[in-house]
């Protein structure tokens, strides 16, 4: 392969909002640039001034610079350029896209992650609009979603869109490769702010603290002050067995996934509807994450276009134990957000116990009493979150405590 | 009105002058005066309308049999000859086989400087581009998309393409603003005298909807069918007694390209996110009740948005008044289902649509000169309730382009969105930008509607209402919605795709487009490479 030329990104008939670059090294006559772009009138010049500004910054003197722009964003350009130079000079220099405030946020361990919505890596079409679907959670995807020879510049991509795309208060979470490929995962999207990593094919607790320590350098390292938790995915029948250890292989853990694909295929059984054959795993799972005070999260449901397949599918779920799943479309996070939401006589019995803990308050009271039943705190909180959960699915008005004086008589 | 500098269009050098949506716009267009926009409901016609040459039953065979051997015969017959205006409606859409073959023949004639006046071209006229290059076509008055688009763009037409709405169009056929000389009218069925319906044989499309302005004030009428039938054929969308020639070819179209074997929502998530957003707005504001009037498009988006009303209407016991086709399977399901009383309709989009025309009773064809003209005694989109439309662009002050893309190239028609604006709510659903490129920007690069008629954008990240529409604003203020405002909406765009150059024109105007009462609202000029 010619070592002074480098190509990276997407570029074809069905590809948008990415762009195709091809970086060639030459020994003299400065840089050239040769743009072919669908948005050529209205961002032509400041698609060539940023590659110049980067290429320069970028400690490039001499080069030709192809790019195939199907309406690439500046972050996705950025991206693609960054890899094409490291590709060519292995440089260590990166240069990164404004960070604004508004996409620097922290989760609390214990949120809601009924859905994850899966986006891959290297394709950021997908990612641009992934904010406005209202999944709990974004998985920007590294691992499976992305071919071997593309894992570079999908990092690299993930990095930026970490910074510069407004996910709208989802849980940002991204799913690292494994082993040593994992570890460079983490140098570069550990410092954007993630609030979650997913640690795949995990078998032992040595995997989980393996990636909690290298997070820890990470952020001792550069002062980052926001929490990073970690949700290992159980998908081999050695990480079952070790599921309980797994579960509390680290404080960060905050939740325990099961991946049925890779499951089934390690125990040599096909992957049914019915599920029968991982009846086992996941069960074993949810009470391990019970146990260690995680939550479980069950597998993708993969076909798209059945919806009652998903529903009945997010009903098993639930049934079980488990207290969330991954979405791999957005129209399933809907369906599935709903699956998992509190049924109305949940909504009402915390009603009554949130009720019940504001009267105590405003009283004084250190005790919590429904009738003549003492409430424990732990129940408060849950009450308080099926609440707000509620409210936030649309279930019940945010206003609820202004609801009749009758229906107020009437649950008290 | 006060002056502007000489600007050149096509070859002489003619005035503009500022129009009252403050765009400069010639006076004189292909060698004929031209009305600047004068504002909304400002302009009032005067005189008579046209009257196309009387005729006389003597010159036409007693039998009533007016069959020619083909096409070039009648076009001769008709007299064709220089300068002429040829007319064709768009119902075989993209499966047209017979406008081109108009111009072939013109052009083995040696025709020259004809006008082409088509309902809407689709790609399948691209080849009409040779035609214009070779002089046989002066000028398209009409729709012109993909590489006719591009070509009427970069100056390459000899004279300047004029764009009108489908009222428009009927409009100025009406006023004689243009005069056709010969209609080509493609019929998928016909009877020997010249009546004829736009279902049965192989080529079906349903309606003929857009053809009865043309078969009324052409001086001469030609149809073209590949399925003749006895007389009399009915029911009689276009009636003999206008026709002069009727032409029996072998094919009219191609089947699987005049309608979609189905029309399909969108999938794409985020589309079907502005739909549910839309639908919501609807059912909130109150716009959506029983009895509703509507109308929406057959795109995907449009589409969706019909399927979520369904949903509200069914679940609140509703039943829509009537709604206005563009006929979809979508529309045919809430009329089948009970959930809307008549479609009345000027063009079926798919083939259970065009099933439907035949089984339904309450599926009416409904003319385009009867709806959307605006020279006439009332219309039917003011009526409406409900109106979905699309746009390119939309502007700070809700003004909207549906001809030019943001980098300055014709790429479509006006179609009936300048008529639709008239309805009592026109509710725009757009995703904010498209591929890198903001849809709400500082100042449409063509204007196409007043912002006054347009009065709600709702978008994936937010819905912006007109100020114009204070009713509106007030009814969704605790509704939960996403309510914004244009600015905020252009702001988020260009944060998110950064602030866009604007594209550079020469001076040539290479096209008109004419509001809905014959003025001209605008100009589009040509692209400087």
């Amino acid at each position: 392969m010619d070592k002074s030329c480098a190509t990276t990104g997407n570029s074809g008939p069905k590809v948008r909002s990415d762009c195709q670059i091809t970086l060639s090294l030459k020994n003299e006559g400065g840089i050239s640039i040769e743009l072919k772009s669908k948005v050529e009138t209205l961002y032509g010049d400041s698609v060539r001034s940023l590659c110049l500004k980067m290429l320069r910054c970028l400690g490039i003197e001499n080069a030709h610079l192809e790019v195939v722009d199907s309406g690439a964003l500046p972050f996705v350009i950025m991206a693609r350029l960054e890899a094409a130079v490291k590709k060519l000079t292995g440089t260590g220099m990166k240069f990164l896209p404004d960070f604004p405030e508004d996409n620097m946020y922290s989760t609390a361990r214990d949120r809601f992650r009924f859905s994850r919505l899966y986006l891959p890596g290297n394709t950021p079409s997908l990612m641009i609009n992934a904010g406005l679907h209202s999944a709990d959670g974004i998985i920007l995807d590294l691992e499976d979603s992305v071919a071997p020879e593309k894992k570079d510049e999908a990092r690299i991509l993930v990095r930026n869109a970490l910074r510069q795309l407004d996910f709208r208060s989802a849980e940002k979470m991204v799913r690292i490769n494994q082993g040593e490929r994992g570890m460079n995962d983490l140098d570069s999207v550990i410092p954007q702010n993630v609030n979650l990593v997913l640690i795949p094919k995990c078998e032992s607790p040595e995997n989980v603290r393996e990636v909690a320590n290298h997070i820890r350098e990470i952020t001792a390292g550069s002062g980052l002050a926001y929490p990073v938790y970690l949700m290992p995915i159980i998908e081999s029948a050695l990480g079952v067995e070790l599921a309980f250890d797994i579960a509390r292989a680290d404080e960060s853990v905050v939740a325990m996934a099961v991946g049925l694909e890779d499951l089934t295929a390690d125990m040599g059984v096909r992957r049914t509807r019915e599920g029968n054959e991982t009846l086992y795993a996941r069960t074993r799972i949810v009470n391990a994450a019970k146990a260690a005070g995680i939550q479980p999260i069950d597998s993708v449901f993969p076909d798209v276009a059945d919806m009652e397949g998903l529903r009945n599918n997010v009903a098993v779920s639930k049934a079980l134990g488990f207290e969330g799943m991954g979405c791999i479309h957005p129209r399933q996070v809907a369906l599935i957000r709903q699956g998992f939401a509190p049924e109305p006589e949940e909504i009402e019995k915390s009603k009554k116990i949130v009720r019940a803990y504001e009267a105590a308050l405003s009283k004084g009271l250190g005790v919590v009493a429904l009738g003549s039943k003492m409430i424990d705190p732990p129940v408060v909180n849950r009450a308080m979150r099926s609440i707000d959960l509620a409210v936030r699915l649309g279930l019940i008005d945010s206003e609820w405590r202004n609801e009749s004086s009758d229906e107020i008589q009437q649950t008290s | 009105m006060k002056f502007n500098k000489q600007v050149n269009t096509a070859d002489m050098s003619i005035p503009t002058v500022i129009n009252a949506a403050g765009r400069a716009v010639p006076t004189e267009i292909n060698g004929k005066p031209a009305i600047p926009f004068r504002g909304i409901g400002k302009y009032r016609p005067s005189g008579n309308k046209y009257g196309p040459p009387i005729p006389s039953c003597i010159d036409f065979p007693p039998d009533g049999n007016k069959v020619v051997a083909t096409l070039e015969e009648a076009l001769l017959r008709c007299g064709l000859r220089d300068g002429m205006t040829i007319s064709t409606h768009h119902h075989l859409r993209d499966g047209d086989l017979i406008s081109n073959s108009i111009f072939r023949i013109a052009s083995l004639l040696g025709v020259k400087d004809l006008v082409w006046l088509p309902s809407a071209s689709f790609p399948c006229n691209d080849p009409v581009i040779q035609y214009l290059e070779d002089g046989t076509i002066n000028r398209i008055e009409g729709s012109m998309n993909g590489p006719l688009g591009r070509f009427v763009s970069e100056g390459r037409m000899k004279g300047t393409a004029v764009l009108r709405s489908h009222g428009g169009r009927v409009q100025a056929i009406q006023d004689g603003e243009v005069r056709i000389d010969i209609a080509v009218l493609v019929a998928p069925s016909a009877d020997s005298f010249g009546n004829a319906k736009g279902t049965g044989g192989s080529s079906a499309c349903g309606v003929l909807g857009y053809a009865k302005t043309d078969a009324m004030y052409a001086d001469k009428v030609i149809v073209v069918t590949d399925n003749l039938i006895d007389v009399p054929c009915l029911p009689m969308e276009i009636e003999g007694n206008y026709v002069d020639c009727v032409v029996v070819v072998d094919k009219i179209g191609i089947p699987e390209k005049i309608v979609s074997g189905t029309t399909q929502i969108t999938k794409s998530p985020d589309r079907l996110l502005i739909a549910e957003l839309t639908a919501a707005f609807l059912e909130k504001s109150g716009i959506l009740k029983d009895g509703v009037r509507m109308q929406a498009g057959a795109g995907g988006t449009s589409l969706a948005i019909g399927v979520f009303i369904h949903e509200i209407l069914r679940k609140k016991g509703w039943k829509s008044k009537f709604g206005f086709g563009g006929s979809t399977k979508y529309m045919v399901e809430m009329l089948e289902q009970g959930q809307m009383e008549y479609i009345l309709d000027a063009q079926a989009f798919d083939l259970e649509s065009v099933a439907s025309i035949e089984k339904n009773s309450g599926h009416v064809p409904y003319p385009v000169f009867n709806a959307y003209n605006f020279h006439s005694k009332g219309n039917l989109t003011s009526m409406m309730d409900i109106m979905i439309l699309g746009a390119t662009e939309v502007d700070l002050n809700f003004n909207g382009n549906v001809v030019t893309h943001s980098d300055g190239y014709l790429l479509h028609g006006i179609g009936g969105w300048q008529n639709c604006l008239h309805a009592r709510n026109v509710i725009l659903p757009l995703p904010l930008f498209r591929d890198r490129i903001p849809v709400i920007v500082d100042q449409v690069t063509t204007l196409c509607g007043p912002g006054e008629l347009i009065d709600v954008i709702v978008t994936e990240r937010g819905i912006a209402i007109n100020p114009l529409r204070q009713d509106l604003i007030e009814s969704v203020r605790n509704s939960g919605l996403p309510i914004t405002t244009i600015e905020k909406l252009k702001l988020e765009a260009e944060r998110i795709c950064g602030k866009p150059s604007l594209p550079r024109f020469e001076d040539k105007i290479v096209a008109a487009i004419k509001w809905v009462d014959g003025t001209v609202i605008d100009t589009v000029r040509q692209i400087k490479k």
